[in-house]
């Protein structure tokens, strides 16, 4: 078994695998029961200010996909309505029983110096291994000046990130927020403000539907709906993305990254340090099924590594973050073009209709049958195939069509150095389009 | 058993209706192929993807519209169809080797949707002053008349029985559609607003020249006869039934007329012979041979059909023509010859004689045609004595008059008869209006008569090289 002990900004754990600052990690008796299951940390829900804050019934709506329960997950829930003294007793408990996991607090304070200062201080009076400054709350929170209003900010991002590296002993997260134009700007910005690592993603503004007999948003509190944070399988696109751009980022290239956003499988925790997260945070897979779900995400994580010869975490983090370029760098004259298996298909035709409709009208259902028994099987118009993919992926069986790299005979050209030259060399692609 | 508990018990429906939260991921399993094989094999040309996505989407009015649309006796088909050779026979799941989808149950879904919540998704035409008269209110008839309401046309169906409904109503197996299923669909055709005059029979009560003198079209569904005859000595024996009359006798739920029976041999292997056999069986019999002159490899019945009877326990007797009934009041046995199929596909019969014991015999060679009705309505028949009729049209030889359902292609489906009745209507309709092209809010309809789409993708195979 591959070591799976990770060290994201300085917090150790024994495996990569977190509880998100969320309903699961709400109190000390379900946080001790998910390292009882494998959890290797734990962001606590998030801390706040006495009076706790007061939150309504009616706080999470999905959007199911074709049988598919929560494909997209969306809540209005606050940070914790616990006193702070019950949840600082709570992390000292947790602590003095698990060592060696990481408990992380979770943060949210308004943003004055002395109220970050107070609240720092007796966090890590109470034994935690680490801060995450929430930044990222998308709903309630930031209406009051805290959560995402600060993460849209980086000026706010960076004084508060200050305010707390002023005296934090321990390491210090910045949770980011999605609900921004780029995300590289907040990630520098906690950068600058000393922050030992950013996680992310937080939780996307989003409405989840109306429902169309009442005409009120799809889940109500007495009618009204507010917008909330979406998450969950859906989002998951977007949170690599964000990632790739801070690992990419020369001004924030190798800052520690704790990744957030959709994961549900070990494998897509893989992805998520592929491009260089070196732990991970899970909150919508562990409400759709339990805490159980980290048992499959260390075997599946284990397996995988000693398939491909990883012997820790840290043989692979990041290795693809280089392979997400800018559009001007791909090669001009890399060329793909779709081939359908006649034993394959199932003669659905929907890669007809979708390339001759939607796409670049090059698949056709030949007169004559291209295949014994099969009556209509489509086939591909290679030389005007620009093999944009899209065939292969409305095809619903595995290995029908594929992908197929066609040889071109011209050397690599990008965008860059087309445009460098003079607009000369431009051979493959051009020829295709304007032939 | 009391006959109410053995009804319960015994002729549950082989396909029962769907739970919404079945129906909700059946729906969603279907994949929407274009030009989806399943429409086509269907005769009416439903456009299944669209309803079963519509199922998906939640919009089960939708659905039965788009059902509806393309035959009005969706809500029996759902039931009596042999989808398992048709619609979802075709499902690309199988070239999958999946579970192909189950479209009839899903259909049903769609249409019990509209039955229980009294949805009629379409209005009648305005009235446009051409009557039109329909001749049997079976599957044929109800769903011309429908089609013909639609289009604007005054109908009057005439029915020699006062139960209508055709087949549907009285020769389909209770456990594939009750006789209350079928009286509702044929309520819910009529209330287009055609006429029903029940227990009117053309060509004695009614003439054709009378028809012909008070509308302007008549469209013919008579269907056919009673069940050949075997012209064998015995055949009018007590305990001789036809098949038609003894399924008959079950669906009307009085089993008193029937007698009970040690031994039922059902002679014939068609698709009416299984029901005859099921039923035999479903009803207490306590063994039931079903008996072919030719092989197992020749027979009719659906490979599906055949094991339901199989599943019922039923037993065969392959290669043997029944020769003679034996009895002297009651059946008390038949005598079978030995056949052996020539080279040729024709049959031989060998020297080899042998009886069987039994109470009951249920004669299940297929329907007569109606030649004699149709020769007096004047309309020219076919070789094979079925009525003659343009196959686009369906117009017969006597101008004005059309003709659709089991009485032009000699004992098909319940949907064939339905796409014949949409067919016709729309070439009344075509002829008596002169209309070529069909108004907007027939336009989809019409299109289903060819299978065709209001717009088609093009298929760019001419770029395609060799």
């Amino acid at each position: 078994m591959a070591d799976l002990s990770t060290n994201c900004a300085g917090i150790k754990s024994p495996n990569p695998f977190w509880l998100a600052s969320a309903p699961p990690a709400n109190s000390g008796e379900q946080v001790m029961r998910a390292f009882d299951h494998g959890w290797g940390g734990a962001v606590w829900k998030t801390l706040g200010e006495d009076p706790p804050v007061i939150n309504v019934t009616s706080r999470y709506g999905a959007i199911d996909i074709g049988g598919q329960k929560i494909a997209g997950l969306n809540n209005v829930e606050l940070i914790t309505d616990r006193p702070l003294a019950d949840n600082l007793k709570e992390i000292y408990q947790v602590k003095k029983r698990y060592p060696k996991h990481a408990v992380v607090a979770s943060l949210m304070v308004p943003c004055e110096r002395a109220s970050w200062h107070d609240i720092v201080k007796r966090v890590e009076d109470a034994g935690c291994d680490g801060l995450e400054l929430n930044f990222g709350c998308p709903h309630g929170m930031s209406e009051r000046g805290m959560g995402s209003a600060v993460g849209q900010i980086p000026e706010y991002t960076q004084r508060v990130t200050e305010y707390v590296k002023e005296i934090a002993k321990t390491p210090v997260l910045v949770k980011l927020t999605p609900n921004i134009t780029d995300i590289r700007y907040p990630a520098r910005a906690a950068k600058a403000g000393g922050a030992d690592g950013v996680s992310l993603i937080n939780t996307i503004n989003s409405v989840m539907g109306v429902n169309l007999d009442t005409l009120t948003p799809k889940f109500a509190v007495g009618g009204k709906g507010a917008h909330g944070g979406y998450c969950g399988p859906a989002v998951k696109p977007i949170a690599l993305n964000m990632v790739s751009q801070i690992s990419n980022d020369p001004e924030t290239r190798g800052l520690p990254m704790s990744g957030i956003g959709g994961i549900s499988t070990w494998s897509d925790a893989v992805e998520f340090m592929l491009l260089g997260c070196s732990s991970v945070q899970l909150c919508t897979a562990v409400m759709h099924y339990g805490f159980r779900i980290v048992e499959e995400l260390n075997a599946g994580l284990s397996d995988w590594m000693d398939q491909k010869g990883f012997k820790k975490l840290d043989d692979f983090i990041g290795l693809s973050a280089p392979n997400i370029v800018e559009w001007k760098h791909l090669n001009l004259h890399h060329k793909t073009v779709a081939k359908i298996q006649p034993d394959k298909c199932i003669e659905c035709q929907l890669c007809f209709v979708a390339c001759n409709d939607t796409a670049h009208q090059c698949i056709a259902i030949p007169a004559k049958p291209t295949a014994k028994g099969r009556k209509r099987v489509p086939v591909v118009i290679e030389e005007d195939c620009v093999g944009c993919n899209l065939c292969s992926l409305v095809c619903p069986v595995d290995g029908c069509i594929e992908m197929t790299p066609v040889k071109t005979g011209h050397a690599p050209l990008t965008w860059e150095q087309y445009t460098k030259n003079g607009f000369k060399g431009y051979k493959e692609v051009y020829k295709r389009m304007h032939s | 058993m009391a006959d109410n508990d053995l009804f319960r018990v015994r002729f549950q429906e082989l396909k029962p209706a769907m739970r919404p939260e079945e129906a909700h991921l059946e729906s969603s399993r279907c994949l929407y192929c274009y030009d989806a094989p399943c429409i086509q094999a269907c005769p009416t040309h439903i456009d299944v993807p669209r309803f079963i996505k519509q199922i998906a989407s939640k919009n089960v009015e939708g659905s039965g519209k788009t059902i509806l649309e393309a035959n009005a006796l969706g809500h029996s088909c759902a039931r009596v169809c042999p989808v398992e050779v048709l619609c979802e026979g075709s499902c690309v799941y199988l070239a999958w080797h999946e579970k192909p989808i189950e479209i009839a149950r899903l259909q049903r879904y769609a249409t019990d949707h509209l039955h229980e919540n009294d949805l009629e998704p379409f209005k009648p035409g305005k009235d446009n002053g051409k009557p039109v008269a329909v001749i049997g209110a079976g599957p044929a008839g109800l769903s011309c008349a429908y089609y013909l309401r639609r289009l604007g046309h005054p109908v009057t169906v005439f029915e020699k029985q006062k139960v209508p409904g055709g087949l549907n109503s009285h020769g389909v197996a209770e456990y594939k559609m009750t006789q209350e299923t079928s009286l509702d669909e044929v309520k819910k055709l009529l209330e287009l607003g055609a006429k029903l005059e029940d227990g009117v029979e053309i060509g004695k009560d009614v003439t054709a020249a009378l028809l012909e003198k008070k509308f302007s079209a008549v469209f013919v569904g008579i269907g056919l006869g009673p069940t050949n005859r075997l012209n064998v000595p015995g055949e009018e024996l007590d305990g001789v039934w036809d098949a038609l009359s003894f399924i008959w006798h079950v669906k009307r739920r009085k089993l008193a007329p029937l007698g009970k029976s040690e031994t039922t041999i059902v002679i014939g292997a068609g698709n009416t012979s299984i029901d005859a056999v099921t039923q035999s069986k479903r009803t207490g019999a306590g063994r039931v041979l079903m008996a072919y002159r030719r092989g197992e490899s020749d027979m009719s019945a659906y490979d599906f059909e055949y094991a339901l009877a199989k599943s019922d326990g039923a037993e065969f007797l392959w290669n043997a023509a029944p020769v003679a009934i034996l009895g002297r009041k009651k059946v008390e046995g038949v005598r079978f010859q030995r056949t052996k199929l020539k080279k040729d596909g024709s049959l031989e019969l060998l020297k080899e004689t042998f009886d069987v014991k039994c109470d009951r015999v249920i004669k299940a060679i297929g329907q007569s045609k109606l030649t004699g009705l149709a020769s007096k309505l004047g309309l020219g028949l076919d070789q094979g004595g079925r009525i003659a009729v343009n196959p686009t049209t369906l117009a017969t030889s006597r101008k004005r008059w059309f003709a659709g359902g089991d009485s032009i292609n000699g004992g098909k489906e319940v949907v064939n008869a339905a796409a014949d009745g949409k067919r016709a209507a729309w070439h009344i309709h075509a002829s008596l209006t002169g209309a070529k092209t069909p108004a907007p809010e027939h336009a989809y309809w019409v299109a289903t008569i060819e299978g065709k789409k209001l717009v088609q993708t093009p298929n760019p195979a001419e770029r395609l090289n060799g």
